[in-house]
């Protein structure tokens, strides 16, 4: 059995599940309105946690809470359910299924075969849509792929099942109650409200303090922890920003077109300068990325370097500080 | 970034065939996707990230073949785990599963556990015991 829904490719994951299912349910929400309501952009060095043994920074909201932001913001509601015993877990999707009821899976990114193997990290935040079951294959919507692709039983019951840190736990969900139109215009506002809240948070690894943090800890990396882990962490800066899912700029180009299309429904042409001004820091994160991958290209760095990418992570951080103070003043 | 100006480098997307999306800016200002096959810093960084893993994996191999470490840490290092990770895999304490490194512990397990591992593996109970007999 298929469900009929159209597959959109996304950038990342978690907003590419919200968009598709909105769009389903017959809801226009694209991927940077599903971001920028759900509050998604952030900075964030998240101390004492180590992945692939570097240090984790995020540019983005914690998993899941983009979704859950968005619903509550817009007012749908979502059904939500984890399991214990993948076979209660199967059969509530095969339930869905039949219901003819598309549906969000939590899944860990290890097991994943249709992903390229270097890209097979014990990573167990990845969204993705089923909408149909023909025999023991799924037919999966991942919104990060071009198209869409099929998982058998088995498989699907792996990612589902990962373990580890955000381990899925089946985790599925779904919306399952809408208003009759979106009240768009409140829910932009609190979301880039609360944006500016994070970003200008009074907590040093949060936001632009969080930038700020890191660039001091660039400094210290390659007296402290040698030019090899060096480079190996600060080569976990560059992923996270620009990995798969971010749409370049570490998120700030899916922000920019947020503000963009705001401006048009708020009716507020200081949005529209303010994209232009966040596209402009998207290209300065892009120009950190260039220069920090000089860095571990080659083994044997000067110290200066790592300087020299800290500072402009200075610059970065006080240009954020600046656009998010006017942000804030032009939704007042 | 102006449409225009979206990479497209030669990356390890090219091997699973798809290609990634990018946000940029059109000829008249407004936003827009744009398919990018790669961009080369983060090539770099991936590739950097899987040097480094592809040796902790020899490491590991050297380590267990001069009897220094079993077989648990180098199958571990294999599946791009850590302790934290292969300790909620085989639903074992983190400190039972550092003990199992060591290789007179590691040659006392029960069948029972040795299963556990060889499952989370992929691999026989015989190819747990002896890498070399581990097709990579």
């Amino acid at each position: 059995m298929e469900i009929k829904f159209t597959h959109h490719q996304s950038a990342h994951c978690e907003n590419g599940v919200i968009s598709n299912l909105m769009k389903h349910h017959g809801f226009n929400v694209s991927e940077p309105m599903a971001f920028g309501i759900g509050s998604g952009l952030l900075f964030c060095h998240i101390p004492f946690l180590m992945v692939n043994h570097a240090p984790a920074f995020t540019y983005r909201a914690l998993p899941g809470i983009i979704f859950k932001r968005f619903a509550k913001r817009v007012g749908i509601k979502i059904k939500r359910e984890k399991f214990k015993n993948p076979q209660k877990a199967k059969s509530v999707l095969d339930e869905n299924l039949e219901n003819n009821n598309p549906v969000g899976l939590q899944v860990g990114v290890y097991n994943l075969v249709y992903f390229p193997d270097e890209y097979r990290f014990h990573f167990n935040a990845h969204n993705l849509v089923v909408y149909g079951k023909e025999n023991d294959t799924y037919l999966i919507s991942d919104p990060v792929m071009e198209d869409v692709t099929t998982l058998t039983d088995k498989q699907l019951e792996k990612v589902r099942f990962a373990k580890g840190a955000f381990a899925p736990k089946g985790h599925i969900y779904y919306p399952v109650d809408f208003p009759k139109e979106l009240d768009l215009e409140k829910a932009i506002i609190k979301g880039i409200k609360h944006t500016c809240k994070d970003m200008l948070a009074p907590i040093p690894v949060l936001g632009v303090k969080g930038i700020r943090y890191t660039a001091k800890l660039i400094r210290k990396w390659p007296k402290k922890k040698g030019v090899k882990k060096a480079n190996h962490y600060l080569g976990q800066i560059v992923r996270m920003q620009e990995e798969i899912g971010t749409g370049g700029g570490g998120f700030r180009y899916i922000f920019a077109a947020f503000l963009q299309e705001s401006s048009k429904i708020l009716n507020k042409p200081e949005l529209s300068n303010l994209s232009k001004e966040m596209t402009l820091i998207g290209d300065s994160w892009r120009d950190f990325a260039v220069d920090a991958s000089r860095i571990y290209k080659n083994r044997s760095a000067k110290e200066d370097a790592y300087n020299n990418v800290a500072s402009q992570l200075e610059v970065i951080a006080a240009k954020e500080e600046v656009f998010f103070k006017k942000l804030k003043k032009a939704i007042n | 970034m102006k449409k225009e100006e979206v990479p497209q480098d030669k990356s390890n997307l090219e091997s699973a065939n798809f290609k990634e999306l990018c946000y940029a800016v059109d000829e008249n200002g407004e936003y827009t996707t744009v398919n990018s096959s790669g961009w080369d810093p983060k090539t770099i960084a991936l590739n950097k990230a899987i040097e480094d893993i592809n040796e902790r994996v020899e490491d590991a191999k050297q380590r267990v073949l001069n009897n220094q470490t079993s077989p648990i840490e180098y199958y571990m290092e294999f599946h791009k785990m850590d302790l934290q990770i292969l300790a909620s895999y085989v639903g074992l304490w983190k400190w039972r599963v550092k003990r199992h490194f060591n290789q007179k512990v590691f040659n006392k397990l029960s069948k029972k556990v040795l299963q556990k591992y060889a499952d989370v593996f992929d691999v026989s109970i015989d190819q747990l015991k002896n890498i070399e007999l581990h097709g990579n």
